[in-house]
């Protein structure tokens, strides 16, 4: 409420700096010591990734980049999953003729969604130390319930688009911060009965990645 | 700032809510395997960062700078939001937000709408507040809708129910949710939540959220989770309305490394959470087309206003001081009788509420300091306890007049302080306390005090006062 | 070198001998022991309690009467944890900026026993002691002293001695100052696990650097007469062959 914002700011005003004429205080510093980038070796990177994507019980392979369609097909052969939802603009090569594919230019509805066996996207990002993979809904991922509501989800990854450590990660996003972003590491879990983790509640409880390298 | 929201229960009394607490065998093994268990995942994954400190240092500093420029990244992040499409609302108490947020629901002529956990909404006790206008609000995360269902309140900000086992879950779902036969199997239980909740997902037009941080530069907010029922209310529904306290904002983009990198460690002891979803105002095409973001106040500027409170503040609600005290481990989150249990809760709720209306709280801590050592924001939170004892008695002292003066406590502190004024009245005290121990004393023990400190020999002796004090040692060897 | 020992009052009244092994402790490495008689308290009730104003003439008190000390060094950690920590808040409380100045100038010069050996560099303070002991890290030596494995390191020099570890050593035995009677139950929830791990090891003597904390965990180990005494750690080190 209009009112309701003068009091804050007001409030706030009158909390830091006291009344009028009360001694200014000194305005904090931020001294980034931390790690902001690694010099983590591509080879290690990957290494890591894989072994940590998989700690979040995810599946995870490694392939060459000419093995990609095999790879999708025989991951959705063993899936079963035959109605696959995918971004508009994936590639035609990387669809296996077995499955029906339903491009999702927005007109899909969320009972689609819901209906399908299994989702195929790429993504924008890969974390190595934290195992984590980065959407930002953009070329190849579609929109965010795309990769949501399906309970499957297949997700290729470039070596080249993993990075090191977060920091990494969030300085690469800084020139698309206004974009919906989903961080996904692992797939969907919970650790709410007795801390014992659990994977798989709402969002997709499968999550299979296809790290192709360089 | 009425003190009925944070608080649940009105004037809580730890010292008298604990015992029954620690009576109950059942929550005692809950309560010790589960914060067992996520204090040693949690020293695992930050026993491997070499840059931990550097992090937790950089994490209290930019919530300094944050609080000090507050003011200005407010309306930094209200330009931005505005921007990209979004609304912003301001509530200077819960009243306020809760009828931001009814007006807005209403307004959309929603009957239901699908909740997301958040601390805030139910520090303004909203889901209340929505019921009057027969509005429900159905609560998604698989603790939160265990709480929901058991008709009970949350007793740990990160896990509500940490206090249920699985056999109790298995019981309320069967019970509640119409499920003829189920196992207590984790996975079996959280399944049944997932069809049980996978339609309102579906169909429920207005979701509720909070937020974890909110960047003031771009408007970016930030929501972090585990089970997907964030991301399903962040992404279906029509609208979107996110009710934030005012302490949550960071700076910059480039923030966000921090933050994202304490907060999982430190809450789940994970890496990284499965979920963490960041979004800007409105995207066409993508997610909800109408976005409110609610600023709240309730209590926050008095914070602000104490300078060794103020650090308060900088909390992040991982949860790492309640999972490591050894309070909350013995007694569970509800002897707080706050929506903020454990350490936190301790500092934070009679700051949020007045201290003349949670007195009890500073007390609940033995002072030991691993809340402090943990905090991925360096809160000192020893510091704030005694600051906060302080202005209890303070408190009371000035507006209790001659009764509070009188209490056995007051009287002991003043005697006391007057004893140890000069070498002579105490020298005088500790002739007393050896003549006066007499009737107390067999074979040089004290097993039974009268009164307040009858607590302290229930299970302990107390050694009886030496014939010789140190001093009168000293200085017979002097001589 | 001149020290100035704060006995605390704790330590005068009901544990003397915490305060005779420590001056023989620090007259033993070739030190001279001062007793400033004027001394009291530092008012760490009065503060932790929430009685800071009351505090106020107490602390005033310690800095008139310890100002000139060269060093003083009291066998309490949670006492010098509070002058070190507090007794600035204190000032702020009182207004007082010139007893901030004073307080300032002091506290580098006031010690815990540990802190005091450690700067004087010595390790083998050649006592002995022959018996099992583990050692308890009170959390004020742990996390507001930081005293590590300082102590540690002294018992280890100490000859005869075995040193057992202590399972679960970081937690709190529960003592917490008036938090014991305010909060008995759970102060005594908290200290049975202590007591459990106590027993677990078998030792003869439990050590630590805080009285406070040994008459909680001492006298619940009497009145379940377990066997196992309490010594604070100026006693263990003070210890030699010839004075047992
Ligand atoms: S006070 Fe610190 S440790 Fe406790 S919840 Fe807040 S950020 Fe986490």
């Amino acid at each position: 409420m209009r009112e309701d914002r003068d009091i804050m700011l007001k409030r706030i005003r009158t909390a830091l700096h006291g009344p009028p004429g009360a001694p200014a205080q000194v305005a904090p510093s931020i001294a980034r010591a931390y790690q902001v980038s690694t010099p983590t070796p591509a080879a290690v990177l990957l290494h890591q990734f894989v072994e940590r994507v998989a700690e979040y019980k995810a599946e995870v392979q490694t392939i060459a980049e000419n093995a990609l369609p095999t790879a999708i097909a025989a991951a959705l052969a063993a899936r079963k999953a035959l109605r696959l939802a995918v971004p508009a603009d994936l590639p035609n090569d990387w669809l296996p003729p077995a499955v029906t594919a339903l491009r999702d230019q927005g007109q899909l509805t969320y009972q689609d969604l819901d209906g399908c066996d299994g989702v195929l996207t790429g993504c924008a990002l890969g974390i190595a130390q934290t195992g984590t993979i980065i959407l930002d809904h953009g070329p190849r991922q579609g929109r965010r319930a795309l990769s949501l509501l399906p309970d499957y989800h297949l997700c290729v990854v470039w070596q080249s688009q993993i990075v090191g450590i977060v920091p990494e990660a969030i300085a690469q996003l800084a020139t698309a911060t206004t974009r919906p972003l989903t961080f996904i590491s692992g797939p969907s879990a919970t650790s709410d009965i007795e801390l014992n983790r659990v994977e798989g509640v709402h969002g997709p409880r499968t999550l299979h990645v296809l790290v192709v390298t360089a | 700032m009425k003190p009925q929201s944070v608080l649940i229960e009105l004037q809580p009394k730890f010292e008298r809510n604990a015992p029954a607490a620690l009576a109950n065998t059942q929550l005692r093994r809950n309560m010790g395997k589960a914060t067992q268990t996520i204090r040693a995942k949690r020293a695992a994954v930050v026993d491997e960062m070499p840059d931990w400190e550097q992090l937790r240092t950089a994490g209290r500093q930019i919530k300094e700078h944050t609080l000090y420029h507050l003011d200005t990244y407010l309306l930094q992040l209200e330009a931005a939001v505005q921007r990209a499409g979004g609304h912003v609302h301001w509530a200077a108490d819960a009243a306020a937000a809760n009828a931001i947020v009814t007006g807005l629901v209403q307004a959309h002529g929603a009957r239901e709408v699908i909740k997301v956990k958040s601390l805030t909404t139910d520090e303004i006790k909203l889901n209340a507040a929505l019921a009057e206008a027969g509005i429900s609000a159905i609560e998604t995360d698989l603790a939160e809708l265990i709480i929901q269902l058991a008709g009970e309140h949350s007793s740990h900000i990160l896990v509500p129910a940490i206090h249920k086992n699985r056999a109790e879950i298995r019981e309320l779902f069967m019970r509640t949710l119409g499920i003829a036969e189920i196992s207590d199997e984790p996975t079996a239980l959280a399944a049944a939540a997932r069809s049980y909740l996978r339609a309102k997902f579906l169909s429920v037009p207005v979701a509720i959220s909070g937020g974890n941080f909110a960047v003031a530069a771009t408007g970016a907010i930030c929501v972090v989770e585990s089970e997907g029922n964030g991301r399903m209310c962040l992404t279906l529904p029509e609208v979107l309305i996110s009710v934030v306290g005012i302490e949550k904002l960071v700076p910059t983009w480039q923030d966000l490394e921090v933050f994202l990198q304490l907060l999982p460690r430190s809450s789940t002891g994970e890496r990284m959470n499965p979920y963490t979803s960041i979004w800007t105002g409105v995207t066409p095409g993508d997610g909800p087309q109408a976005f409110h973001l609610v600023l709240l106040d309730n209590g926050r500027t008095n914070v602000l206003a104490d300078e060794i409170g103020r650090q308060t503040l900088h909390c992040i609600r991982c949860s790492a001081c309640l999972n490591i005290c050894p309070v909350y481990e013995r007694t569970g989150g509800h002897a707080y009788g706050s929506v903020y249990p454990g350490p936190i809760g301790a500092i934070l709720t009679p700051q949020l509420v007045g201290v003349e209306h949670a007195r009890s709280l500073p007390y609940a801590s033995s002072l030991c300091g691993a809340c402090y050592d943990v905090c991925p924001v360096q809160i000192n939170i020893p510091e704030v306890l005694i600051h906060m004892r302080g202005e209890v008695v303070r408190q009371h002292q000035d507006t209790g007049g001659l009764a509070a003066a009188l209490e056995p406590e007051a009287l002991a502190m003043q005697l006391l302080s007057q004893v140890f004024g000069s070498q002579a009245t105490y020298e005088m005290a500790q002739r007393l306390a050896q003549l006066g121990q007499g009737p107390l004393v067999r074979d040089g023990t004290i097993s039974w005090l009268p009164g307040l400190l009858g607590g302290w020999t229930a299970m302990r002796d107390l050694s009886a006062v030496p014939q010789q004090t140190f001093r009168q040692w000293w200085r017979e060897r002097d001589a | 070198m001149q020290v100035a020992l704060f006995i605390t009052c704790f330590n005068d009244t009901l544990f003397p001998q915490v305060g005779m092994a420590t001056v023989r402790l620090i007259e033993r490495l070739g030190h001279t022991v001062q007793f400033r008689s004027a001394q009291t308290c530092c008012g760490q009730m009065h503060v932790n309690t929430g009685y800071q104003r009351e505090a106020v003439p107490l602390v005033r008190r310690f800095v008139q009467i310890f100002h000139d000390a060269e060093v003083v060094v009291a066998p309490s950690a949670s006492c010098i944890g509070l002058i070190r920590d507090y007794y600035g808040h204190i000032a702020a409380l009182a207004d007082d900026t010139a007893l901030a100045r004073e307080i300032a100038i002091l506290q580098p010069r006031v010690l815990e026993l540990t802190e005091f050996l450690t700067r004087m560099g010595v390790t083998d303070v050649g006592a002995y002691f022959p018996h099992r002991v583990t050692y308890h890290p009170t959390c004020h030596s742990l996390r507001v002293l930081r005293l590590g494995d300082a102590p540690l390191r002294l018992l280890h020099a100490v000859r005869g001695i075995e040193v057992v570890a202590l399972p679960d050593a970081e937690q709190c035995c529960g003592f917490g100052g008036t938090f014991a009677v305010k909060n008995a139950d759970t102060s005594m929830a908290m200290l049975g696990d202590k007591l459990r791990a106590v027993r677990d090891t078998r030792a003869e003597v439990v050590v630590a650097a805080d009285t406070s904390c040994l008459m909680q965990i001492g006298g619940a180990l009497q009145r379940q007469r377990a066997g196992v005494r309490t010594m604070h750690l100026a006693e263990v080190l003070a210890h030699t062959e010839d004075r047992q």
